[in-house]
């Protein structure tokens, strides 16, 4: 273990290092966090202006889910996409040998190849909507609705690099996936709505095909303290199961690996 | 001597549209082989449907502005149908060619890379209006009477100010890609034009939700010609009088972008060195 997190540091360092030859791209990224969440927040606040409540929700109570989908689209674009969206390319020219060749587990490799910290600004803006819907709600949350949240949010991370495993897991067998990654992206921007709007077939896909619900619209209820124990620990072991399930997958692909090409 | 030298611009002319054709068969039959890539890329434009199941749920409760649930469900369907029909990517193409030099064998073709690119592009249009047929069907079945238009001078229109928006999407797409021959993070400006589409265009609502004021600087910008305006054109949600003068916007736009990637690309040309920009 403490060899894995010496190792975790290493690539941190060098992704970090990476980083710093490119600031004028930190200085891009940033803005263009900042343009993509006020664009976000477009049609939310066209919809509350006028509207008070929206299936329950009012303004401030969305804007804790906008949050919650902001601070994880930090996670997935400057954490797991980057790296994993390097996998791709290491099937595709063989050169993902290199990696097995290591004495270390390989989806630790992988996943930990590269950081991109710029990218990750979303997730201080995300903080910031968290902040900013309590303010405009004029209360603070509980310290068990910010624990239970902060649970959630770990689960959701889970779960979104969990996808991101079983979508890479089939570069495998297809050779372009590239773009199916690009296509998990967007149906994540679903999630920055409160899932309780969608009815019917997509409010079923969204709860249990692409657990979008649980990823953020639990955290916003229970930061509320409106999520039940039960509906918490559901999604906890829902994450779990997930992660299992995504490990797996990932060993049961790579013993299909026969070098350049798939 | 005269006669030679007329027939010189015909003959080019011919040979030019040889070469389109030969062009056009080579990407058709590359559209069909990447049929895959396609479809991923058509499921991931699902915006307007999510965007569709929000707003009409929304409009259940009550009418929303003049938008009714079956309204909304006629406006984003029509979005969704200009979208995939005017959809490009040639800004990641010219971007990714530019950094690792392929692009020097389309300059050693005799014809301008341009209409190699906007060829590729167009190809794609069998399969396109393919997979927006079914989504047309639905509309013609569900909310046709009641939401779209009957007037004939709009239908007339309509095709034009389709082409007119994927003329804005495409020279606006070929301007940033050539500025990716001066400078090497232009792909963040096509980013911040993507912003402003996402908003301003009409595709996560319909633009006569913004309040007055912001609708007024929103209908001076390009956005809501690369989107809104061939689907309000559609729903009727236009005077005779606006189309016209909105295809001239339009049109202008789209030549006035023309224009400038092509001057971009001249002088950018110049400086290109093969490899990374």
């Amino acid at each position: 273990m403490p060899r894995y997190l010496r190792l975790l540091g290493i690539q941190l360092r060098t992704s970090l290092l990476l980083a710093m030859q490119y600031r004028l791209e930190f200085f891009l990224d940033g803005v263009m966090s900042v343009f993509w969440t006020a664009s976000a927040l477009v049609p939310l606040l066209v919809l509350f202006g006028a509207r008070t409540s929206v299936a329950g929700w009012t303004w401030p109570e969305a804007l804790l889910v906008v949050a919650a989908f902001t601070t994880l689209k930090g996670v997935l674009d400057g954490a797991i996409q980057p790296s994993l969206g390097n996998v791709v390319e290491h099937v595709r020219k063989g050169t993902l040998d290199f990696l097995l060749l290591k004495p270390v587990d390989a989806q630790f490799m992988v996943s930990t190849s590269r950081f991109e910290p710029w990218r990750g600004s979303d997730m201080w803006l995300g903080l910031l909507l968290f902040a900013w819907g309590f303010h405009a709600m004029g209360r603070t949350p509980t310290l068990g609705g910010v624990a239970a949240a902060g649970a959630l949010l770990v689960a959701a991370v889970a779960i979104l690099y969990s996808i991101s495993i079983l979508v890479i897991s089939l570069a495998f067998f297809v050779v372009k996936v590239d773009n199916l990654i690009y296509l998990f992206i967007s149906v994540y921007d679903a999630a920055r709505w409160p899932a309780s709007i969608f009815r019917g077939a997509l409010a079923f896909v969204f709860t249990f095909v692409v657990p979008l619900a649980v990823m953020t619209t639990f955290p916003a209820r229970a930061l509320l303290g409106r999520l039940s124990t039960l509906e918490w620990a559901g999604a906890m072991v829902g994450a779990a199961v997930f992660s299992w399930l995504a490990r797996r997958v990932w060993v049961r692909s790579i013993g299909h690996y026969t070098s350049a090409g798939g | 001597m005269t006669a030679a030298l007329t027939a010189l611009p015909r003959r080019s002319f011919v040979r030019t549209g040889g070469i389109v054709a030969a062009l056009a068969r080579i990407a058709f039959a590359a559209a069909i082989a990447y049929r895959s890539q396609f479809i991923v890329w058509i499921l991931a434009t699902n915006t307007p449907l999510v965007m569709l199941a929000l707003w009409s749920s929304v409009a259940r409760e009550a009418p929303f502005g003049h938008f009714g649930e079956r309204a909304f469900v006629a406006y984003f369907l029509l979005t969704l149908i200009v979208r995939l029909l005017t959809g490009t990517w040639v800004v990641w193409e010219m971007n990714l060619e530019i950094k690792d030099g392929t692009l020097s064998q389309r300059l050693l073709r005799p014809v301008h890379p341009f209409l190699v690119y906007a060829v590729d592009n167009l190809a794609g249009i069998p399969l396109r209006v393919l997979v927006s047929l079914p989504v047309a069907v639905v509309v013609v079945a569900t909310v046709a009477r009641a939401e779209l238009t009957s007037d004939p001078l709009m239908w007339l229109a309509a095709p034009f100010a389709v082409l007119g928006a994927w003329l804005i999407s495409f020279s606006a797409m070929l301007a940033i890609g050539s500025l990716g021959l001066f400078w090497e993070s232009s792909i963040a400006l096509w980013d911040l034009w993507f912003s402003f589409y996402f908003v301003f265009s009409g595709y996560l609502f319909p633009l006569e939700l913004f309040p007055r004021w912001l609708l007024r600087w929103v209908a001076v910008s390009p956005f809501p010609y690369t989107l809104s305006f061939p689907v309000e054109t559609m729903l009727g949600m236009t005077s005779r009088a606006d189309v016209l003068s909105g295809l001239a916007k339009q049109y202008a736009y789209g030549v006035g972008f023309l224009v400038l990637a092509l001057w971009l690309w001249r002088r950018g040309l110049v400086r290109y060195a093969a490899y990374g920009g």
